[in-house]
Formats: structure tokens, sequence, C-alpha cells
């Protein structure tokens, strides 16, 4: 058997338990081993998403996220150098397992989003003092890189953040509207917080590189003149603040994005 | 060749990076997982910066599968790289053992035959691994539990025939010699006399479990008194090597692990090791 051959009989072991391959390895004389490696491989799988999902465990309990772990173990092979990106695809799973219980993927999106943000590359965010002279209309903002944005349907940051604090979670409720939840870090901390459709729109756009006179622009068509420029101003006070801009760059001016920005919630 | 260093050294564990950064812990260097701080930056590279600041630093990997028959992962080389450049490590090690194929990876240190043809592709990969490291790597010896016939030599005469042809040197991992001893039945000391001394240039030490059929490498326990037997016999037959504890789980306090290093300089001064 040539060593290519040898290996993927092993494979056949590990992710189907496939006897026939096994036979092939050495059969009763490998019988032993092979238990071995495969325990290890479940159990270093399982170990993984237990560790990166903790707030979720707590969340839906151990035997339904033991019922997770088993399909996801089934359904995702593992593929990268790093165990680390093993979790990713699990909210996916999630989804799939809980389609009536959007909470529980969401719940997941927030650790993995944190655990992304937690060892990112290290920027130097821009200060309020930093900023001057600035042509903001052809502005183009830059974020951090550790920064990431997902929809959200449900109340899941104030799970998690019960969760984590040992605290009794509140009661699981949809969200009047849809939502977004963002993730990065600031320093050495990851954060996430929970946002309107206004601004996950805006935060799309300007990554796409919509200079910020743009997304003004954009504003002031969707909440009046008074209204969307002070929206545009607090949003980019919030994330200064927040530490989420890292550098400013310059862009050609476009009057309005290209598609209109959503119907403000509150406006 | 890869230049010696006498001393003993502790595994870096999360538990124990306050102590490692915040006290003088009485240690000779410490090793890190590298696929541990392979990542773009945050604490973890912050911690491993300022641990070098301190310690000299080994950096031991799991994940290089250099058995693979379908050769190494170039994005992953690239990152090693980059840690190696930023730490200048001691040694840049990992084993003889495959854990990718064909896109899939198991996250488990698999066996390898011990036939001509593995020899070969072992040898093309560490070639190609030093290259793109631009030095010399160690090889560490694995635990194992199966082995696969027919065998064109033993392990040892693999890990010889490896160092010869690629200029690698070796990681001695004396807990591994006992478990694969006992699970296949050969005499440790053939091993350790048959392995080329000149090349060793690391030992790890630790305990293992008994599983219900094999002895299994857990690194949850103490370093038992067979392995510091084994240990206290190989030790004359080397030059200077660098030599540490390695626990992954069930972490002690440190000074557990420091009391086992202890045990190792009494044995490397040659002392008699005291009973368990």
């Amino acid at each position: 058997m040539s060593l290519l051959d040898l290996q993927r009989d092993m494979r056949a072991w590990l992710v189907d338990e496939d006897a026939v391959a096994a036979n092939r390895l050495g059969g009763g004389d490998v019988a032993a081993g092979l238990r071995i490696h495969l325990n290890n491989f479940r159990a270093q799988l399982t170990a993984c998403l237990e560790e990166s999902f903790a707030q979720t465990r707590a969340w839906i309990g151990g035997d339904a996220f033991h019922h997770a772990v088993v399909t996801h173990v089934e359904r995702v092979h593992p593929g990268s150098w790093t165990l680390d990106a093993y979790s990713r695809d699990f909210p996916a799973t999630l989804k799939l397992l809980y389609p009536a219980d959007p909470e529980i993927a969401e719940l997941a999106w927030i650790e993995q989003a944190l655990a992304e943000a937690f060892a990112g590359p290290d920027t130097e965010a821009l200060t309020a003092a930093e900023l001057h002279d600035v042509d903001w209309d052809n502005a183009v903002l830059r974020f951090t890189p550790t920064l990431d944005l997902t929809e959200l349907t449900t109340n899941a940051p104030a799970i998690w953040s019960a969760l984590a604090q040992g605290a009794e979670p509140p009661a699981v409720a949809m969200l009047s509207e849809n939502g977004a939840i963002l993730a990065w870090r600031d320093g050495e901390m990851p954060r996430f917080r929970a946002i309107d459709q206004i601004e996950h729109q805006a935060l799309l756009r300007l990554r796409a590189s919509l200079p910020f006179g743009g997304l003004c622009a954009g504003l002031v068509e969707l909440l009046g003149e008074e209204a969307g420029v002070a929206r545009a101003g607090a949003m980019l006070g919030q994330w200064l603040a927040d530490a989420l801009i890292t550098s400013l760059g310059s862009g050609t001016r476009r009057n309005a994005p290209e598609q209109p920005l959503p119907p403000a919630q509150d406006a | 060749m890869i230049a010696p260093f006498s001393g003993f050294g502790l595994g870096l564990r999360k538990p124990h990076y306050a102590e490692f950064l915040e006290t003088r812990v009485a240690v000779d260097f410490v090793e890190v997982i590298s696929e541990n701080f392979m990542v773009e930056g945050g604490r973890p590279r912050r911690i491993l910066r300022e641990v070098r600041e301190r310690y000299p630093v080994a950096l031991h990997g799991v994940s290089m599968s250099l058995g693979s028959a379908d050769g190494l992962d170039g994005a992953y080389l690239a990152r090693l790289r980059a840690l190696v450049d930023e730490v200048d490590p001691l040694f840049v090690s990992d084993h003889l053992s495959w854990s990718r194929i064909e896109g899939f990876n198991s996250h488990d240190l698999l066996p390898l035959p011990y036939t001509n043809a593995a020899l070969d592709l072992v040898c093309a990969n560490l070639d190609r691994a030093q290259d793109a490291m631009g030095r010399a790597m160690l090889i560490e010896n694995p635990s194992t539990y199966i082995d696969f016939a027919p065998a064109d030599m033993t392990e040892w005469e693999f890990l010889d025939r490896l160092c010869a042809r690629t200029g690698c040197g070796l990681l001695l991992d004396v807990n591994n010699v006992f478990v694969s001893a006992s699970n296949h039945g050969f005499d440790p000391l053939a091993y350790l006399d048959g392995i080329p001394h000149v090349r060793v240039r690391q030992i790890h030490l630790a305990g293992h479990s008994q599983g219900s059929e094999l002895l299994i490498d857990t690194h949850d326990q103490p370093v038992p008194a067979p392995v510091w037997e084994l240990y206290a016999h190989v030790l004359p037959r080397l030059g200077s090597v660098a030599t540490m504890i390695e626990r992954d789980d069930a972490i002690p306090p440190l000074h557990e692990l420091l009391a086992e290093l202890g045990t190792a300089r009494h044995i490397a001064a040659g002392g008699v090791r005291a009973a368990a």
C-alpha cells in the first residue's frame, strides 16, 4: 500500500469509521491503535467547540450542545492547520439545527467573532485629537481589520452578556425590527455592540470605500438635512470612541450610496 | 548543525503566564507551542514578546505534518517562518508524524510506516521545511499506537537516517520511547542506544496514562519512575542538551513542575533520583 493510500484509509477511518479501510490498515493488529486515534480525533474537535462556545452551551444545555457537536463533527471536517478555524462554521450548524431559535446561532456568532477579534491583527486606532483639516466629503474611513458584522434578529447580546457575568439571562425576545451586531477588538479587549440597520448599512458601505461625504448625502436624503448630518456625526463619534477607525484615506466623493439606506427606525 | 544549548526548561502554559511574566521563574528556557502564537496579533503575540524578553524560547510545533504524502502546507510554513523571525528561537521542532492529507486535518499526530518510501517522503518534506525556516529543525519521536507492517527499519533507524540525510537534529521524548516500547514490545534501551546521540539537542519528559489496551501519551501526569530511569540511562550518552518537563493537561501549580525539573537537574548532576 502506498503512503498516500494509507493516509486516505486513515482519514476514512477517522471520518466515517470505515471498517474496510481499517482492515486494509492492518485489521485486528491495529484495531486498538485505531480506536485511540478515533477517540483523539473526536475529543480534539469536541474540546475545541466546548471551549469556544461556553455561553452557547450554557444557554441550550449540555445534552443539546453535545448533539450539536456530534452533528457538526459529522457535517464539517477540519481542514486548517489550526483548530481555531474549526469553530467558524459552528454557528451555521446551529442555524440548521435550530431554525426556530435564532438566538442560538446568534449567541454562537458572538462567541466566534470575539475569539477571532481576540487574535486578529494589531492596529492603532485614530483618536479625535488626530483629526485636523480633514476633507470629510472625500474622506474614506479605514476600520480595524478585527471588525466583523452580521445581522441580528434577537436579544442575543443581552443573553450573552448575562451568561458571561454568571447572571440570570433574560428570556429570548425577537427584535421589533431586524438589526445587526458588530464585534471588534479595542486594545486587547474583544467587544461587541448591537446596532440598527442604518449603522449596519453605513458600516458595510464605508468598508466598501464609500467616502464619508457619500454617507452623509445618503443620510440627508433618508432623514432630512438636520437629522441626517446629526446621525452621521453621532456615528462617527461613536466609531472613534470605540477605537474602530484606524486611518483616513481619500476617495472620490459620491453624492449618494448606490442603494438607498434603509428607513430609519426612530426617525 | 544546530547549536547546542544546555539547560532546564518548562512548557509555557496559560495558567502560568503571570508567574513567567511577573517573577523570575527558575528555568533556563521555555518552550511554546508554535501554533498557539501563529496568530495575527492581540494578547497572545504580546505575551510571547514579553516572555521572549525574559527567557530563551524554543518553538515546538504540532501541525507541520512532515509525513503528509501530498506535501507540506506552504501557507503554514510562511506563517511559522514569520514567527521564527520574530522570536529567534533556540530550536524549531515538530514531530515524526502526519496529520493532514488532501485538505483534511486530523489534529492528531498520526503514525507513519517505517519504510524506505516513507523515509524518502519525510526527507523531501523536511528539506522543504528547513529551507522555508532558513535553519535546521529538531524532529521529535512520537508516541505510537500502531505498528504498520511490513517495515523496512525500526523507528530509531528511521530517525538516524533522517538526521543523516537532512541534517536535522532530534528532540528526544523519553516518555514517548517508553510508551511506544510498551505498546509494541520493543526494548526502550535498544531504542535509546540506537538513536544518533550527537544529534539530540532537546529532551522532553512527561507522563502517560494506561488506556484500556495500550499506554496513552496524555501529558497529564507527573514523570513516572520508568521514564526517569530511561532519562538517567540516556543522558550520559548525550552532549549538551535542553531538558524540559512537558505537561499539557491537568496542569499543576508551577512549583510542582519546578520540583520535577529539580529532579531532572539532580539526575543530570549525576545524582540518583529520589523515590517518587
